[in-house]
């Protein structure tokens, strides 16, 4: 009987039309693609993206040179040489980021005790060679020029889970 | 002029060669078509959209690869035999369009109106596994060679019963010719009383054309792309459109056989015709399609295992069944 019972199911494919059935009625679903470089998904506030040296409202550069995020990036993507500028304040005179080496991991931005170095929200800054990655002081600061607006109101937002 | 199309060698060659245009370039239209209802099938049962730039609707998304195709270089490995590489995307490429002659699109509209269509069909079928065969000999790559063997074993696996099921049909018809097993099916279409041979076959010309839940000749995820891995550019191509143009050949003799070629359901509109023959190999093309986004591939010895311990016995007694109903109940048709 059990026999009789297994080939008949077998033989009548219940289980392949049951398959197809569902096939089916994802067939008819909406769909979920994003139109990508026309439509865009949602970020989090907390999103790794492209790097940015912070200034303060006043124009000064927040980076004082202490080089945390140099000793905890664990893929050694950034260099940083520092020494006291005419007016005494400690300030960096290089700041590299090796993009190509650069994991996102974000410790860098946990590790600054001024904010000045974060990770943006700008993840599309693919280039077509290699040397234009490696980026250096000039080019963070002026990213961080441009995305200060986003940048602040994103660190505002994460603020009370920091 | 139609005693010089009639008539003379001359005419009847053109005639002939007219023909043949007419079929083969709505026929490559399709294939190329074929390619872009499979992504947006695939694409819509994982709820993805498919490809949507080139065109309105990406409608000329296969021309763009066509295009990519011809303007690639054609990489022949050092240690393959160079003639038999180049010429076995050509031999499965003609043996597609070749079989396409009998294929009768409306009454009496065949190229070839042959008396043993069905054996014709049925033999060129056949031959399409030495292309495979070649192509994986020739590459001297062990994935090509592998899949070579996978795909000849299994061809032959599924013609057995394949042919029980043909033998089934032309018993029911009395006649090889293409047309006459359409004209047969006037009163019902042969779908409905031979209703599991018509599932057997539909399975078997799955694996006949090696796709999935059959495609283990290919298998990506085993022996990457099986007989035409080491195949690039136009060559490729070749075996591309020939795999897609023998769908759509299988997906015919489907309809031909078992869903009444240009008969319209219950004989409505039969001034229609090739639409009709056209939309319901198109419905044949979206099972293979559904099908492909809904099974996972056979393990090869479950595929043997169906082919020989199901398949055949299945169709062999419904063989001996419909022989024996046809004799009992004096339904033989006159010949």
């Amino acid at each position: 009987m059990a026999m009789i019972d297994r080939a008949a199911r077998s033989l009548l494919l219940g289980e392949l039309l049951q398959g197809l059935g569902l096939t089916l009625r994802y067939f008819f679903k909406p769909k979920a693609t994003i139109n990508y470089p026309y439509e865009k998904g949602p970020l989090s506030p907390r999103f790794k993206g492209e790097h940015a040296l912070r200034r303060y409202p006043n124009g000064e550069e927040r980076c004082i040179a202490c080089k945390l995020c140099e000793a905890i990036c664990p893929a050694q993507a950034i260099t940083i040489e520092a020494e006291p500028r005419t007016d005494g304040s400690r300030r960096t005179t290089r700041y590299d980021i090796d993009m190509t080496k650069c994991i996102y991991c974000g410790l860098c931005e946990e590790a600054c005790p001024v904010d000045a170095i974060v990770e943006g929200p700008n993840f599309e800054f693919a280039t077509e060679t290699r040397e234009e990655l490696l980026y250096n002081k000039e080019r963070l600061l002026a990213n961080g020029d441009r995305w200060e607006p986003e940048i602040a109101r994103r660190l505002e937002l994460d603020a009370p889970y920091r | 002029m139609a005693d010089f199309f009639y008539n003379t060698a001359v005419g009847i060659v053109i005639l002939t060669f007219l023909q043949a245009l007419a079929l083969l370039v709505p026929l490559l239209i399709g294939v190329a078509y074929l390619t872009l209802a499979e992504r947006k099938v695939l694409a819509a049962i994982q709820i993805r959209k498919g490809p949507n730039v080139v065109g309105p609707f990406g409608l000329l998304q296969p021309f763009a690869d066509a295009l990519k195709m011809l303007m690639k270089e054609t990489i022949i490995p050092s240690g393959a035999n160079r003639i038999l590489f180049l010429l076995a995307p050509m031999l499965t490429f003609m043996l597609a369009m070749l079989a396409w002659a009998v294929i009768p699109v409306n009454d009496g509209w065949a190229i070839a109106d042959i008396n043993v269509g069905i054996l014709y069909l049925f033999a060129i079928s056949s031959l399409g596994v030495y292309g495979i065969i070649i192509a994986g000999w020739a590459s001297n790559s062990k994935y090509a060679f592998l899949g070579a063997l996978r795909s000849a074993a299994q061809m032959v696996s599924y013609e057995v019963s394949m042919g029980f099921v043909l033998v089934t049909v032309l018993l029911c018809v009395g006649s090889l010719n293409l047309t006459d097993v359409v004209r047969a099916q006037q009163t019902v279409w042969f779908c409905i009383p031979l209703f599991p041979m018509f599932i057997v076959f539909f399975i078997s010309t799955l694996a006949e054309t090696n796709r999935s839940p059959f495609d283990i000749p290919e298998g990506e995820s085993e022996i990457v792309a099986g007989f035409f891995v080491e195949y690039s550019a136009m060559a490729f191509a070749l075996f591309f459109l020939g795999e897609y143009a023998n769908m759509i050949l299988m997906s015919g003799m489907t309809t031909i056989l078992f869903l009444g070629g240009w008969l319209g359901p219950f004989g409505i509109l039969p001034q229609l015709g090739v639409l009709w023959f056209v939309l319901k190999i198109c419905l044949c093309l979206f099972f293979f399609l559904w099908i492909r986004g809904t099974m996972p591939r056979y393990r090869y010895d479950q595929l043997m295992r169906l082919g020989w311990k199901v398949f055949l016995p299945l169709s062999l007694g419904w063989l001996v069944l419909t022989a024996g109903a046809l004799m009992a109940f004096g339904w033989l048709p006159n010949v």
